[in-house]
């Protein structure tokens, strides 16, 4: 008996130091796509996958989010087929790609419009991009100066890892120049996703934040920004971001490894196509072509 | 004969395998985090570092003074030590020595139930219930504040302090106890005057240990101190920790680039950090060794 429980521990023990080594292999397959990245992005994702997969039943896609930045990196390390991605990618990477000899394609499939919310109680309306950049970075710390309560603004941004808060820090804060050195000032909260910003500005009378037209609801207020084409007010809307008079709207990438092939091709296709588009919309976000709104 | 030797040597072999496991993974992460963290320091002075005061690490070029956020970590967990010492002691103290036998194991069974609770549960619920409620208290424009934080913290610091603590009192022997009854102290006097000035090197140890899971402690105070990385001056202002900025940053870091490199510097100034807690409370508990 005594033996035996031997053998058993014996056994035991075996089967531990053998599960120790490193035998985590990915399975590559030529069914299967591995989507990563913008966090923007992943119902997107999620929603074309669905479909596709509807469509092509022995395909597998599976999407994860992470951040633009964490579907670069994935890619680059060659885990994941495509990198979902909400921000152009810097030179950097592009180099680090050249380094471990990729070709990085670079296509888009959709657009994001940027929404700037506050509390439904506040005052304020409608800002300029040069107000936005002065509360971001601290010189107007009061709504009072603009035309609000006299209260202190408690202000709202995306973590570094978000491809919202690259967008948002070059285009608002900089205001699109490149040469800027303007950076959100020390006390700006960082939050961990969109819908913690979302759920502060509710509850936040002081607040202001932004993210996607996506997440947009009725328990926040969208600030109508200053455009530059028309020189008035437009509000965040499908509409405004496609033909370009609302000021903050932005390229939604995929990023792959070099040419697409096989399943990874058809799938990019079928995203590109009318009813690809349409999911899109779906999704609140704004596809690429305007045929793909239906007219009212 | 050959076959029981056979198999008690390989027996020994992985018992001494898995004995020293754990050090040589210490050693291992220990030299990665070197490797990579002092590349850092081609770049940038190590002075200017630690002392900088301002983290801008996505900028061109990058800004990597991480001063807000060590004071971050160490404002917070020193809220939270504040909180849990106290609590702890306390709590430690009833349950050792006062609680009726049934009493004890109930309250023994829930300190180790609050132990097991994921910290992603706790940070969880500190957003939806304690951060409001801090907001509303102290009529500040967030909840997410350090306060915030160092309360749910004090939670998680309270198992360890409380069951090291308990194990602590327990080996003080019965006859001091006794001894005290039997000259005419109270309870109270023995507690105060005999158990814990004996126990006092354990005690410490559970106090250190304690504020060494703080430190260590990442998800809940991501999730509810607001992470802005400003210089503290109070505990009702938003902080931004050591540990929240490397579990929020890591995924975006072009790997190979000066902020890769400063989240792994920062988590060397981590591991010293709790590094030198642990000897503290190593100290603490030999020193009561060879006392007795």
């Amino acid at each position: 008996m005594k033996h035996l429980f031997n053998r058993v521990l014996t056994a035991v023990l075996f089967t531990f130091s053998s599960l120790s080594l490193p035998v985590i292999v990915l399975a590559e397959d030529a069914h299967s796509i591995q989507i990563k990245g913008s966090d923007t992005m992943v119902n997107l994702g999620q929603a074309w996958a669905e479909a596709f997969m509807g469509e092509n039943p022995s395909a597998l896609i599976a999407v994860t989010g992470g951040g633009s930045g964490t579907g670069i990196a994935a890619l680059m390390n060659g885990t994941c087929n495509i990198a979902q991605s909400s921000r152009e990618m810097s030179e950097k990477e592009y180099g680090l790609a050249r380094q471990k000899g990729l070709d990085i394609k670079e296509i888009q499939v959709g657009i994001d419009a940027l929404a700037v919310v506050v509390h439904p109680e506040n005052p304020v309306r409608e800002l300029t991009i040069d107000q936005l950049s002065d509360i971001f970075t601290g010189k107007v710390k009061n709504w009072k100066e603009l035309g609000g309560k006299d209260e202190p603004i408690l202000v709202l941004s995306r973590e570094r890892n978000s491809g919202t808060h690259v967008y948002f820090l070059e285009e608002v804060v900089r205001k699109g120049k490149k040469d800027s050195r303007e950076e959100f000032a020390p006390p700006v909260l960082m939050m961990l996703s969109s819908q913690a910003v979302e759920q502060e500005a509710a509850e936040n009378k002081t607040a202001i934040g932004y993210f996607g037209l996506g997440y947009l609801n009725e328990r926040v207020k969208a600030l109508n920004l200053l455009s530059e084409k028309t020189k008035t007010y437009v509000a965040p809307t499908v509409e405004n971001a496609l033909d370009g008079t609302y000021p903050l709207s932005r390229p939604l990438l995929f990023y792959l490894p070099g040419e697409a092939q096989g399943i990874v091709k058809e799938f990019i296709d079928f995203v590109l196509s009318q009813k690809g588009q349409s999911i899109v919309l779906d999704m609140r976000f704004v596809p690429l072509r305007s045929e793909s709104i239906p007219s009212q | 004969m050959s076959m029981r030797r056979y198999y008690e040597f390989v027996i020994e072999a992985l018992i001494f395998a898995s004995g020293i496991a754990s050090i040589i993974f210490v050693l291992l992460i220990f030299i990665f985090l070197l490797k990579e963290g002092l590349m850092l320091f081609e770049h940038v002075g190590v002075f200017e570092f630690l002392f900088g005061k301002y983290w801008y690490p996505i900028s061109e070029p990058p800004r990597l003074g991480i001063l807000p956020l060590i004071l971050g970590s160490l404002w917070v967990t020193f809220g939270a030590t504040v909180i849990s010492v106290p609590l702890g002691i306390a709590c430690a103290i009833f349950i050792g020595e006062i609680a009726p036998g049934w009493l004890k194991e109930v309250l023994k069974a829930g300190v180790e139930l609050l132990a097991a609770i994921p910290s992603i549960v706790l940070g969880f619920i500190g957003l939806v219930t304690l951060v409001p409620m801090v907001k509303k208290v102290f009529g500040l424009p967030t909840g997410l504040t350090a306060i915030s934080g160092s309360i749910m913290l004090a939670f998680m610091a309270m198992p360890t302090i409380v069951s090291i603590m308990e194990d602590a009192l327990n080996a003080v022997p019965r006859g001091y106890r006794e001894g005290s009854i039997a000259m005419g102290a109270t309870q109270w006097q023995t507690i105060r005057r005999i158990v814990l000035p004996s126990a006092s090197s354990g005690i410490i140890a559970a106090v250190m240990l304690g504020i060494g899971r703080v430190v260590g402690e990442t998800m809940a105070v991501m999730m509810i101190t607001g992470n802005a990385a400003v210089i503290p001056m109070s505990f009702f202002a938003p902080v931004r920790t050591m540990t929240a900025t490397i579990a929020a940053e890591m995924g975006e870091t072009v790997q190979g680039s000066e902020h890769y490199f400063a989240l792994f510097a920062i988590g060397i100034v981590l591991f010293a950090i709790t590094f030198v807690i642990n000897l503290l409370a190593d100290f603490a508990l030999h020193g009561k060794q060879i006392r007795t």
